[in-house]
């Protein structure tokens, strides 16, 4: 290949001759066809538009965002910015996002996490463990999410009332109203703290790159974690020692009908949760398997010739040739269970569906309430590939 | 052993070998290099098999020993006490018993019920011929239009003595089936053609194609569903309008396409330049270079993710729930609306849950085992 | 590749597609075929033509739509479709009905896909006007309650402060909880649910304090529990909830049909007129409004384009007012109460047949 892309005769680019209005000329006959189809395309959409503008006149159905203004009147049960029924529709479908988020985020990280054991299992030398994790990955990937969802939440449903919640350690109670936890009384110090924790992240990340890019200068090993230990955990403890240190707990108690106080997860969010990682966690049990399949056995043994210990060979050679593999299907998995947690609307979450779904009733708006939630779905989707195509370049093989 | 010596030729002959010691082959080394292999490993077999037994014992006693398997039924309905008594301890698979019918079948007339059952096995034979690789022919386009032909007119019938049954009253299985395989049928020629232009050196047309696969691979199926259900009609010239099914059956052939269009672009992509500068090199056109040369061997190349694909959809239809469509879920969960049966959930999620089962399951084993077999060439 | 190889191959692959084609060409006029038309024309004609009412019902819900093991449709509101079929054509088998969600009820009936809509759904002045329907009669009065467990002790709705409830969404009960709910100061966690037999399962299980919907509902779904008397009915009513089917506005003469199919289930059990004894009242019954009713004179039937012998037709085939009512709600231990007739109490009140 490469004696004939050196021959000077063969990278000369073909002769430019002007375009004949021939249907024999390629070029003619591309850019007919592409006038031909966008114009069938254009002329549908443009016939489906005036079907709908003249449907919506003879409904008198009035179009437009201006409905999101106005009060929503519809009760949310569990929200992450402060709403009530007498907030707008804008706010309670931000409450859909908020929500939606929620659970597609914690579920990525739990679906990786357990995917990730469920596909070592599967490599397992234990017969019995490698047989059960394949019959879980068979049995999760060959029933409906939906089905699946509604068996979850059928289960929450047998937990006993609040009255008789289980209750193993103090301040944790179990029942069908959800797990109720103890938490503490969030104040201003709290917010910093974590504001502290996110700025000490970033710096340690930065201090382990330049700490590298030296190493490869002078071939000195530094090492990163204690300095990295003091901006993720001092950082922050200063910062709410500074503030006064207040530690209020919050223990939940039985009040009235229900508990008050502590941390909750509803049993909606937590059926939803765990039917999405069950089954997203089949998926990436698979793809994990199959990238450390991937990787030769003779990696391995040249890495233990080297000397390497098996810790650093899984660490250093063998995981970043599995990533290669493993991270593109990932991808997809993480954008599946984002899109598929739209199935909360039929277990009672309330997500961005769920709620776009109830002003496009209560509103009749269908076309804007679909609009938005596409909308919101395009958005995380797009956010989620370009993260995952950066994250991939990065790791990708550098060729020379 | 002073004998050994002496005849020691005879005996090799005679006496029988002697096996190797049990240590090393048979069921007791193998239960000692997969089970008990080090002390980790024994505990790890031993807590599952613990966890096992329980869930296994638990599960035999809900579903065999303590379950009830049908209930009287007189005139003011069916007399479930029996079953509430259990108080969970058993199956009331009595539930079953009087509702697989109406499951299977939904609102389809009782006495034509038949039809839909036939349809169901023609359904099932027409999986089962598609998946022979000697039926893998350009005649198995015709066998799959002359079969869902057959279904569509058995399903409406009309005619030979078969009275008509309008679409709203289908349901169960069958519209599982339907969805699922008509979604594939007319996607599958969409998909090829969108794969293509994804890969035309025509830049409006690529466009087109990357938009369309990218807007529909963005969104959940339930919004495209929506979408079919409410905002559709609007899309229609006044007087006009389209049955829900039909409406979403469109829903699940463009969202399938677009889920098929990148399965088929990876096989166009995965063969080697070679064929595409040898039949340019043929003098033959882009449209016989496509038909004849690149798709035949393409297609072959996915058709393992295609049956994944194909197994994707068929769970997905039953998020057709949502919009009120009588689907195998949707009849399951209709089942239980009647007040003497509520509270019966779980054993008609396990029945329905068995039934999809049995369908991903074949399919899957028949995927993973015909990507063994395509690959068998790169196993040394 | 020889040509001849190719022309067979391009003609194998003609022949495929044309008959994908021809398939696809045989199932759109059979998928497409039930076009009504919308706003404005003749529903009547259209129906006529077609052979069959087409009417949208609840996806499931117990006493008013629901199908049955052989996956027969049936229901309160499943009996006044049929009642309107009976009008029309005198056989109550010529109804297809259309499983409509909460969502979508409203565009079915707009863009044509069903001609009327006996769907359990609340007359009110927004439906009525700018949604575009019609709600020519009121079949069924109710309003919203609660229902607890009698184990939790509570009395009054007002002692809801703190508890959770179980609402359906994107309908009036949930504005009517959230109204109320403000206007009395009461905070409470909402569960909602969509699916009507989820939403109830998760009432049942104990996941919500209480559970809110129609009345008629909540007795119901009482009625439905293992032990009914483990539940009570709070006493307040926060709603008025009339119940109603609903036809496309601008089809008047549509309108009466349905609205005088209704008058006539209850003049037929005003004037005790039912199944059993309707043939000796075409006979011999000398009471002028039952003869006018009957068909017998005054020409009625012909005035709304029908058969005289219509109404004769409904309560022979379907039975009257208190027939349906006894035979779909009463077993699920829903009262007459305001449903009664006018003489007998109730808001059940037939204008005159004549």
């Amino acid at each position: 290949m490469s004696d004939t892309a050196a021959d000077p005769r063969l990278l000369r680019a073909p002769p430019k001759r002007g375009l004949r209005l021939s249907w024999a000329d390629e070029r003619f006959r591309a850019i007919i066809w592409q006038v031909l189809i966008v114009g069938v395309v254009a002329g549908v959409i443009w016939w489906l538009v005036g079907n709908t503008r003249h449907n919506l006149e003879v409904r008198r159905i009035a179009t437009g965002f201006g409905f999101l203004t106005r009060e929503a009147g519809l009760p949310i049960a569990e929200s992450l910015v402060p709403y009530t029924p007498a907030s707008t529709y804008a706010r309670a479908l931000l409450v859909g996002v908020l929500n939606t988020l929620k659970v597609a985020v914690i579920g990525v990280v739990l679906a990786t996490v357990l995917g990730t054991l469920i596909g070592i299992a599967r490599l397992s030398k234990n017969w019995l463990l490698s047989r059960i994790a394949a019959t879980y990955i068979e049995v999760i990937r060959d029933l409906p999410l939906l089905l699946q969802l509604l068996f979850w939440y059928t289960l929450m449903q047998t937990l006993p009332g609040p009255r008789q919640a289980m209750h193993p350690v103090e301040g944790v109670f179990l029942s069908n109203r959800g797990l109720r936890l103890p938490w503490i009384q969030w104040e201003d110090a709290h917010s910093f703290a974590l504001l502290g924790m996110v700025v000490g992240i970033i710096a340690a990340v930065v201090y382990g790159r330049s700490a590298r890019a030296k190493q490869m200068q002078d071939g000195q090993p530094r090492k990163i974690w204690p300095a990295a230990v003091g901006l993720i955990v001092g950082l922050p403890l200063v910062i709410w020692a500074a503030w006064g240190a207040p530690f209020q707990g919050d223990i939940p108690a039985l009040r009235g009908f229900n508990f008050q106080g502590g941390m909750s997860i509803s049993p909606e969010y937590f059926a939803l949760l765990a039917g999405l990682v069950t089954y997203t966690a089949g998926f990436i049990a698979e793809i994990v398997r199959a990238g450390i399949q991937a990787v030769p056995g003779g990696q391995w043994e040249a890495s233990e010739a080297l000397g390497l210990q098996r810790g650093k060979i899984m660490r250093l050679v063998v995981l970043p040739q599995a990533l290669r593999v493993i991270i593109p299907p990932m991808t997809s998995q993480y954008l599946n269970l984002t899109k598929n947690s739209s199935l909360a609307v039929a277990i009672g979450y309330q997500d961005i569906v769920s709620i776009a779904n109830t002003t496009l009733n209560q509103t009749g708006q269908a076309i804007e309430g679909i609009a938005i939630i596409m909308g919101v779905y395009l958005t995380i989707s797009l956010s989620i590939s370009l993260f995952m195509n950066w994250y991939n370049s990065r790791i990708a093989l550098v060729e020379r | 052993m002073s004998d050994a010596t002496l005849h020691a030729p005879a005996v090799s002959a005679d006496t029988p070998s002697r096996r190797p010691p049990i240590t090393v082959v048979g069921p007791v080394a193998w239960a000692r290099a997969s089970l008990f292999s080090s002390w980790l490993s024994t505990a790890v077999t031993l807590a599952l098999a613990y966890l096992l037994a329980r869930w296994i014992i638990g599960f035999v006693d809900w579903a065999f020993i303590n379950a009830i398997w049908s209930v009287p039924v007189n005139a003011q309905g069916a007399q479930t006490q029996a079953c509430r008594a259990l108080q969970g301890a058993g199956a009331c698979w009595a539930v079953i018993t009087e509702k697989h019918r109406f499951i299977l079948f939904g609102t389809y007339p009782y006495d034509e019920h038949w039809r839909p059952l036939v349809c169901v096995f023609l359904f099932i034979g027409l999986y089962i011929v598609s998946a022979m690789r000697r039926f893998w022919r350009k005649e198995l386009a015709l066998i799959w239009a002359g079969v869902l032909f057959l279904i569509g007119f058995l399903m409406w019938g009309g005619a030979l003595g078969m009275p008509y049954v309008p679409q709203e009253r289908w349901g169960g299985l069958v519209i599982t089936l339907i969805l699922s395989t008509f979604g594939i049928a007319f996607a599958f020629p969409l998909a090829v053609l969108v794969a293509l232009g994804r890969r035309s050196r025509m830049p409006a047309i690529k466009m087109l194609c990357v938009v369309y696969v990218e807007l529909i691979r963005g969104v959940p199926l339930i919004s495209l569903l929506f979408m079919a259900s409410v905002m559709f009609p609007l899309f229609l010239p006044e007087g006009m309008n389209i049955d829900k099914l039909l409406r979403a059956q469109v829903a699940i052939i463009l969202f399938a396409a677009a889920y098929l269009a990148e399965v088929v672009r990876g096989g166009l992509q995965a063969l080697s330049r070679g064929q595409y500068e040898a039949a340019d090199a043929l003098g033959l056109s882009y449209w016989q270079k496509t038909l004849f040369i690149i798709l035949p061997q393409a297609l072959r190349l996915v058709i393992p993710p295609l049956v994944n694909t194909f197994i994707g959809m068929f769970k997905d239809t039953s998020l057709v729930l949502i919009i009120g469509i009588f689907d195998l879920l949707t009849a399951g969960k209709t089942a239980i609306v009647e007040p003497a049966w509520q509270g019966f959930g779980i054993e008609v999620y396990v029945f329905v849950g068995i039934i999809y089962f049995i369908f991903c399951f074949a399919m899957s084993r028949y995927s993973q085992g015909l990507e063994r077999g395509l690959n068998q060439h790169r196993v040394r | 590749m020889k040509p001849t190889r190719l022309a067979t191959l391009r003609a194998t692959t003609i022949r495929a597609l044309g008959a994908v084609a021809l398939v696809t060409a045989a199932a759109m006029p059979a998928l497409a075929q039930q076009a009504a038309p919308a706003s404005g024309a003749d529903t009547l004609g259209a129906i006529r033509a077609r052979g069959a009412l087409i009417c949208g019902v609840n996806t499931g819900l117990a006493g008013f739509a629901q199908p049955n093991s052989q996956g027969a449709w049936q229901g309160f509101d499943v009996d006044y479709c049929r009642a309107v079929a009976v009008a029309i054509f005198n056989d109550p088998t010529k109804v297809r009905y259309v499983p409509l969600t909460a969502q979508n009820r409203f565009t079915a009936l707009q863009s044509g896909e069903v001609d009327m809509a006996a769907r359990n759904t609340t007359v009110t002045l927004s439906r009525d006007t700018s949604l575009g329907f019609d709600f020519p009669a009121i079949n069924f009065y109710d309003g919203q309650g609660f229902m607890v467990k009698a184990s939790l002790g509570v009395k009054s709705a007002k002692e809801l402060n703190g508890a959770t409830i179980c609402v359906q969404p994107g309908t009036t009960t949930e504005q009517n909880l959230t109204d109320w709910a403000r206007a009395n100061s009461i905070q409470f966690t909402p569960v909602v649910i969509e699916r009507v037999e989820e939403v109830v399962g998760a009432y049942a299980a104990g996941r919500c304090d209480a559970y809110t919907t129609d009345v008629s509902g909540l007795a119901a779904t009482r009625s439905a529990q293992p032990n009914p008397a483990d539940h009570v009915i709070l006493p307040e009513v926060i709603s008025k909830e009339p119940l109603g089917p609903f036809v496309r506005q601008g089809d008047p003469r549509f309108a009466d049909i349905v609205r005088w199919t209704h008058n006539a289930l209850l003049t037929a059990e005003e004037l005790n007129i039912t199944t059993a004894n309707v043939d000796q009242a075409v006979a011999g019954d000398a009471r002028p409004e039952a003869q006018r009713l009957l068909g017998k004179n005054g020409g009625l039937g012909q005035m709304l384009g029908l058969d005289n012998a219509w109404a004769a037709n409904i309560v022979k085939k379907i039975g009257n007012y208190g027939e349906i009512f006894e035979r779909n709600l009463a077993p699920i231990g829903i009262q007459r109460g305001p449903n009664a007739q006018w003489t007998n109490g109730g808001l059940q009140f037939s204008p005159p047949f004549r």
